[in-house]
This record gives structure tokens, C-alpha cells and sequence, in this order.
């Protein structure tokens, strides 16, 4: 059974359908990417997922659901969106932004359990620890939006354009990372225009197309298929 | 080691204790006034400091919340109405007013942000003083522009706040008396800021402020979050009022125009947004400044024989001139926080940083 079933999506910003009834599944422990074009409706997406968006269609979560539910509540079920351009808390400490990821739970040791792992994956955040959020590089920035997502205890992860921004050299670290993180089980969905890497590190990946799923399947077979290659890939 | 902070803790309970009598020695009874306003100021800038500094929210029509707090207590404890209740039952109704209409401007409000925010605020803030300039007919609720005059002296178990009091053996005139009840109440706010600030509630208020969208996504309820922001600010500006009312004896419209909002947040800015220190001495700098400028005028006199420039025009002057000097050289104000401490000086390394942690990104 899949963990995150999405029916018939829709989004829309007054007139402007952004996206147009898409359909979407990610089984657990899977890493599925949404790839896609400017403005072809892969964030709407992800905010219609979350609450952040009126949306119709239906959003399934382990089961329960999720469609009408506000966002607070989504992240309370096991949902952690790492937002677009990071979101971080520029002007509170990287360790302050690693509680408030923490902010709907009550273990304090499971909490500080998760905290050392994320200083594990990230050690440059661990050596920050005291630095404010905003002074960070766009990497270490990036670094710290996946960790303090990681610090809610997700059991699925919501990564938008993690590479938006980055220097190549930085891009890759997340990327490692990424796999790093879903290698331990965590259940991604991510949003990338960066298709080639988001292709390599997934299992699936659907292909959207003004506000529509026009391809989806195994990423190895997508990143074959000539029609990918060259619209995404640059062939 | 701990020694020391009781001490000082020692001291400056002495000193505040002791302030009236110091100031009334020094410079005149009239001060000891200025010292009341200092207290209700500090409550007020405390207030909106929960509104402004720590959840981010622009409120240009805090002075609403003033107003309606002072307008009650009028309502409740005056020949106007014909209703004298007692000081301890006013109050809170006071406040719990202005928190309440402290929701009712957040609901509709929840969406916007920044100068949208501030335009709606102010609108606000103008609605209900234009409401109480003007609710005197057909039937008669504020008096109008007149005010309500002839608010019953504040009564605490049979002792008075009006006129002169024995305390102790010690002769105290209202304004002394007042000190301390305001001290009273300026000391539990102060309390109440604090333990806010450090609350699960204060950490999710900063991080609404930083970014609502990441904050949503952490699990906070922004909305309701937002509109705790501002029914605690507004109940300590309806308290601030309440006490305000009492004191004075008489209210109008009047005092509560934009320019005291305006005043409120520039007490703020000057002494550090968000940060308690910094809030109080705005609140204290911003009321006796001004106050201690009308000896210009004085000084005027005696050196030229003539009044040169008018005091106040020469207040708004200077006031302004502080303003710019300090955005000059002290842009996070004068005791900043923490936080906007390290985002002013910080910037300078950022760069760097930056270009660092390119290159050695694998580590």
C-alpha cells in the first residue's frame, strides 16, 4: 500500500490553473521525483499537499485524510515540507532552528537522539550550532532546511528544488545527502528541476507539463527515453 | 558567584523604591509625574513589543487597544454612566476588552503582512478614535471630543489614591502613590514578557516571524498563534489604559491619536526590538526626553531675555534628529537583542563565509 496517495489534484490562483488534476503515488521508503519545467505546477503541488493552498481532489496520507486539513496539522501527522528557498529562521541560531523543527513533539530524548543524527549527517551544522540561520552560506542554509525538517521525526519528507541556488560543488553534497537520508528509510517526495539528478537518485519519477502528469514510471527507464532526453536533459 | 547579581538585584530594588523621593528631591513633584507616565509607557511599549518584536506583526493602531482600555474604566467607574465599581473589578474588564477587540483586528488581518498590516492597523486605531470623538449622539456613550471627566480615584481596601496619604507614617502625594501601583503592575508585565519570550509560545511567535510558510510547515498555528500576538498585546495596552484613566481622572479622544502608536513603536525601535531591556529604556528615554526639553525654553529666557525657539517645535526636531542618528550608528537600537545583534554585525563576514563553504563543501 502506498504511504502518499494523490487523486485528481487540482490548484488554482484565481483564474490560473496550475495544476490540473494530477495523480500520484509514493509507496514507503520510496524516493519518487517530480520533475519538470518553470512553471509547470510541480511547488503547487507540494503546497496543495500541505495545506499551504486550496486544493480539490483528494490527499491520502498512511490511510488518513489529509485534503482540508490546515498545514500545522499535516506537519503534526508525519509530513515535513522543506520549503522552497530553504524557509529557514534567519535571525534565530542554526541549533534554535533544529527545536523549532522539533516543535509538535514531546520526547525530549528521542528528540535529542534525532538532533545528534542530524549533526552526524551535517557536521557543519554541528560546528554552526550557535551561528544565527541567516549568516549561513546557501548550502549550509540548505543543510539546515532538511535537517530541521528531519528533526519532526518525518515519516515522509517533502524536499522543493533542494538545488535551486547552489553552486555545483554544494549541489552534490545535498544530493549525497539526500540519498543518505532516504537510504535510511525516510519516504521522499522530490520537487526538482535539475532533472538529471533528480532522475539519478530516485526510483520513480513523474514528469509534469503545464499543470499535468505527462509521463511517469522508473527513473532509469525515463532517463532512456529520448523524449526526456531531450526536453530535460539537454540532448 | 551568584552573589552578584543579588546584589545588584538588591540595589536596583532600592533604587526603585527610592526614585520618587530621589526625583521629587531633585527636580520637583511635577517629575514624579513624568515618572507615572515613564511606568504606563513601559507597559504599553512592552505590550507591543509582543506584537511587533516578537511576532513580527506591524500594529501602527496599538493606541486602540489604549483607548478602549481607558475608555471602560471611565464607563465603569464615573458619574457618567452613574456606575462606580471598584478599581480591581475594572481593571481586568479593561483589559480583557482590548484583548478581545485585540482578536477582532487580527482575524481579518491574518493574511497580510508588513504595510499592508501597518495600513490596516492604522486604520483601526483611527476607527476607534473616531469613534469616540463622535459617540455622543443620539445617544450620549463617550461625551465626544469633551471627554469623560470626574473618574473615580482609584480605591484599593479603603485606601486612596488621591489626594495626600499617610504611609508608614511618611506623607505621600498621588503621584508618589501611583508610582508604586504602577510599578506594581509595570513589574508583572515585565514578568509576563519575559516568560513569554522563553515559552514554547514565544519560539514559535519567532519563528512565524522569521517565515510563516517554514513556521506552518514546523507545525505551528500560525493563525491562532498571530492572534494570541495580538490579544496579549492589546490586554496589556487595555490595562495600561485602565490605569491611565484612573490616574488622569478625565479622558478624551484626544490623547489617543496616531501619534501615541506612533510614539509607542519609536520607544521600541529606539531601544532594541524584542529584546526587554532595550523596550524599557525606549519607553523611559522617549517619555523623559521630551519632558525635561521644555527647560530650553526656560534657559531661553534667561540667556536671551526672549524665547527663540519654541520647545516644542524644537522637541519634534531633536526627536526626529535622535531618530536618524540612531539608524545611523546604532541601527538594531540601542540595547538590541541577541538575535538583531548578530544580523547588523554579522554581515560583513558573510561573504566570506560564503565563498568558504564553497569550496570546502564536502567537509
Amino acid at each position: 500500500m502506498s504511504l502518499l496517495e494523490v487523486r485528481q489534484l487540482k490548484v488554482a490562483y484565481g483564474g490560473i490553473k496550475a495544476v490540473r488534476g494530477v495523480d500520484l503515488t509514493v509507496a514507503e521508503g520510496e524516493l519518487v521525483c517530480l520533475i519538470g519545467a518553470n512553471g509547470a505546477g510541480k511547488s503547487s503541488v507540494l503546497k496543495g499537499l500541505v495545506g499551504l493552498v486550496q486544493h480539490g481532489g483528494e490527499v491520502r496520507f498512511a490511510g488518513e485524510r489529509l485534503t482540508g486539513r490546515p498545514t500545522h496539522a499535516i506537519a503534526a501527522s508525519g509530513v515535513s515540507l522543506v520549503p522552497e528557498g530553504r524557509g529557514i529562521f534567519a535571525r534565530l541560531t542554526v541549533a534554535e532552528n533544529l527545536d523549532m523543527g522539533a516543535f509538535v513533539r514531546r520526547d525530549r530524548t528521542a528528540v535529542n537522539i534525532d538532533r545528534q543524527r542530524v549533526y552526524e549527517l551535517f557536521p557543519r551544522l554541528a560546528e554552526r550550532r550557535g551561528q544565527m540561520a541567516g549568516t549561513l552560506s546557501g548550502g549550509e542554509q540548505q543543510m539546515l532546511a532538511i535537517g530541521r525538517a528531519l528533526m519532526s521525526g518525518p515519516r515522509m519528507l517533502l524536499l522543493d528544488e533542494p538545488s535551486m541556488g547552489l553552486a555545483p560543488l554544494m549541489v552534490q553534497k545535498i544530493y549525497e545527502t539526500i540519498t543518505r537520508v532516504a537510504g535510511e528509510g525516510v519516504t521522499i517526495l522530490l520537487v526538482e528541476q535539475n532533472a538529471n539528478l533528480a532522475l539519478h537518485v530516485s526510483q520513480r519519477a513523474y514528469v509534469m507539463e503545464s499543470g499535468e502528469v505527462t509521463l511517469h514510471g522508473a527513473s532509469a527507464e525515463l532517463m532512456s527515453n529520448p523524449q526526456i532526453r531531450a526536453a530535460y536533459l539537454g540532448e | 558567584m551568584r552573589r552578584k547579581p543579588q546584589i545588584a538585584f538588591f540595589w536596583l530594588s532600592v533604587l526603585l523604591v527610592a526614585l520618587p523621593f530621589l526625583t521629587g528631591a531633585a527636580l520637583g513633584n511635577s517629575w514624579v509625574r513624568v515618572l507615572d507616565f515613564a511606568l504606563l509607557y513601559v507597559m504599553l511599549a512592552l505590550g507591543l513589543n509582543i506584537v511587533v518584536g516578537y511576532a513580527g506583526l506591524l500594529d501602527l493602531g496599538y493606541v486602540a487597544f489604549y483607548a478602549l482600555g481607558a475608555y471602560l474604566y471611565a464607563w465603569l467607574a464615573s458619574p457618567h454612566f452613574g456606575v462606580h465599581l471598584p478599581f480591581w473589578a475594572v481593571l481586568p474588564l479593561g483589559a480583557a476588552l482590548a484583548g478581545l477587540f485585540g482578536v477582532l483586528l487580527g482575524a481579518p488581518t491574518l493574511r497580510l503582512r508588513g504595510d499592508y498590516l501597518a495600513i490596516v492597523t492604522l486604520g483601526f486605531g483611527e476607527i476607534i478614535r473616531i469613534f469616540m470623538n463622535n459617540l455622543n449622539a443620539p445617544v450620549n456613550i463617550t461625551n465626544g471630543p469633551q471627554g469623560i471627566n470626574l473618574i473615580d480615584p482609584v480605591a484599593l481596601g479603603g485606601f486612596r489614591f488621591a489626594g495626600t496619604q499617610q504611609v508608614l507614617g511618611v506623607s505621600l502625594p498621588s503621584t508618589y502613590l501611583f508610582y508604586y501601583l504602577f510599578l506594581a503592575f509595570t513589574l508583572a508585565a515585565i514578568f509576563i514578557a519575559m516568560r513569554l519570550q522563553d515559552s514554547r509560545i514565544g519560539r514559535a511567535w519567532a519563528a512565524l516571524r522569521e517565515d510563516e510558510v517554514a513556521a506552518a510547515a514546523m507545525g505551528v498555528n500560525t493563525r491562532n498563534l498571530k492572534l494570541l500576538a495580538f490579544a496579549m498585546g492589546a490586554t496589556f495596552g487595555g490595562l495600561a489604559g485602565g490605569l491611565f484613566a484612573a490616574f488622569q481622572g478625565f479622558i478624551s479622544p484626544e490623547s489617543f491619536n496616531l501619534w501615541e502608536s506612533i510614539l509607542i513603536l519609536c520607544m521600541i525601535v529606539l531601544g532594541g526590538m524584542g529584546h526587554i531591556p532595550g523596550v524599557i529604556l525606549g519607553a523611559v528615554l522617549l517619555t523623559v526626553l521630551p519632558e525635561a526639553l521644555r527647560y530650553i525654553g526656560d534657559w531661553q529666557r534667561h540667556a536671551f531675555g526672549h524665547v527663540y525657539v519654541d520647545p516644542s517645535d524644537l522637541r519634534m526636531l531633536l526627536f526626529g534628529l535622535a531618530l536618524v542618528l540612531m539608524m545611523v550608528y546604532r541601527p538594531a537600537g540601542l540595547i538590541p537583542s541577541r538575535q538583531r545583534k548578530r544580523e547588523f554585525a554579522a554581515e560583513d563576514g558573510v561573504a566570506e563565509q560564503e565563498q568558504a563553504s564553497l569550496y570546502d563543501a564536502r567537509g
